[in-house]
């Protein structure tokens, strides 16, 4: 089962209730991925079921993988011995992801709907964590105060390069728009930020919480992060398709 | 005297009893650290397996009575308790393996397995204030008798009085595990229902094998 080609999440919650909703929640980004609801016990209490969670991971299994976001500390318990049951080359493709359930499963699902290999849902719902994604990656000091140029071009005091660019979407940069421009960003090794947050990041991107006439600045200290700060500067300017 | 498939038995009917009866006592210690539940899902999956007994195939042996627990705990059990305990009863019927009769040292190879099934899923320390804190007690306690030649139900009766004293101990203990342990210098003062839970299976394991030996 589980949506073709595409990894499937499973969100483990000790009430039925949230994980419905983050269904619902997750959904409207992710319309196509295999969402899937593992909350409460069988029999409607606050809790976590074996055999729910079972259940589910089967269900989101599309032979591509799934990810198992959860809850408190006995979901995870709960997913652990779950997983332990599982023929081994099912276990092989199912991973469970220490993430802040909502915002890693929002995050888990934009990757998940657009094809992403298993690593890099995780890596989103990881994301959700607050912490740099991958490990090592020492989080650049943000560009320097700039020179404000009169095309709205800044050329940073050291290095790197930034532009600014306003909002013309009329919800601001909600989520779908948001989920656009971390996707562009992902494809750039370059580390660019969105007024200060990692364009990497779908949360970071989401948090910020900017809306329309907001004026954004893309940046990158990076020497070649040129390309990544254009391209994300013309997907913003282009009001994300939407207008 | 080695225990066979009716202590096995008999022990689960005993477990569920005495679960029965501390109900609310588990439920109220939970309610102060925790969330109250662990006296109700210990009911309820104890409750499960009774059933599940009559169903045992003949030649059955005490490894599969445990491994019965197992599932039906995990199955049953909504709380932290059911991976934990199910884990700790797997891994048990694993090292009872197919013996129709387990002696000392088998018992305390039991509950080895069982203890390290537990530590293995939950990851607590001894100190931590979980049901770990009666297991570790029990294990050494367990071994040291079986190594000075005490038959099974001696093996058990040293487990559980070292249980009953782990559960104990874990009253002045800081939680630094599970739901207790967003209460953080507030879980102090109090039991640990896991780790009392623990002691009251051990204690009914000590129990249904001495009036099996008539003591």
């Amino acid at each position: 089962m589980g949506a073709p080609g595409k990894v499937g999440l499973v969100f483990v919650s000790h009430s039925a209730d949230i994980a419905r909703g983050l269904v619902a929640l997750a959904g409207q980004m992710a319309p196509t991925a295999a969402l899937v609801a593992a909350g409460g016990t069988d029999d409607g209490r606050i809790g976590t079921s074996f055999d729910l969670v079972s259940a589910g991971i089967a269900e989101a299994d599309s032979g591509t993988g799934v990810v198992v976001l959860c809850d408190l500390g006995s979901a995870i318990l709960t997913a652990e011995t779950a997983l332990d049951f599982l023929d081994d080359d099912t276990r092989a493709r199912v991973r469970i992801v220490d993430a802040p359930l909502v915002e890693g499963g929002v995050a888990a699902a934009v990757a998940a709907e657009s094809g992403d290999p298993i690593d890099e849902v995780v890596a989103a719902a990881e994301s959700a964590r607050g912490e740099p994604t991958s490990p090592g990656a020492v989080p650049a000091p943000e560009a320097g105060r700039a020179e404000r140029a009169p095309d709205g071009v800044r050329v940073a005091a050291a290095s790197g390069h930034s532009r600014t660019v306003t909002l013309v979407n009329s919800d601001g940069l909600h989520a779908r728009p948001a989920a656009e421009l971390v996707k562009l960003a992902a494809t750039f090794s370059q580390r660019v930020t969105v007024n200060g947050a990692d364009a990497k990041s779908l949360l970071g991107i989401m948090s910020l919480g900017l809306t329309k006439g907001a004026e954004v600045e893309i940046a990158s200290n990076d020497p070649d992060g040129a390309t990544a700060v254009d391209a994300i500067a013309e997907l913003a300017a282009s009001g994300f398709g939407e207008s | 005297m080695g225990l066979d498939i009716t202590w096995a038995v008999d022990w689960v009917r005993r477990s569920a009893d005495v679960i029965a009866e501390h109900r609310v006592e588990l439920i109220t210690l939970d309610r102060e650290i925790g969330d109250g539940d662990h006296g109700e899902n210990m009911d309820r999956g104890f409750q499960a397996v009774l059933p599940k007994l009559d169903d045992l195939p003949a030649g059955s042996t005490p490894g599969d009575v445990l491994k019965l627990v197992a599932t039906t705990l995990i199955s049953t059990v909504g709380g932290a308790a059911g991976p934990l305990y199910g884990t700790a009863y797997l891994k048990g019927a694993v090292a009872a393996g197919g013996s129709v009769s387990l002696d000392g040292p088998a018992i305390a190879k039991i509950l080895e397995a069982a203890r390290d099934g537990v530590v293995t899923r939950g990851k607590a320390e001894p100190g931590d204030k979980t049901m770990i804190d009666a297991w570790t007690p029990a294990v050494d306690a367990a071994a040291q008798a079986a190594t000075s030649g005490a038959d099974a139900a001696g093996v058990l009766d040293a487990a559980a009085a070292a249980a009953e004293a782990g559960a104990v101990a874990t009253e002045p203990l800081v939680a630094r595990k599970g739901r207790a342990s967003y209460l953080g210098e507030r879980s102090a003062g109090h039991r640990d229902p896991g780790a009392e839970s623990s002691a009251l299976l051990l204690r009914a394991a000590a129990d249904v094998a001495n009036a099996a030996a008539g003591v």
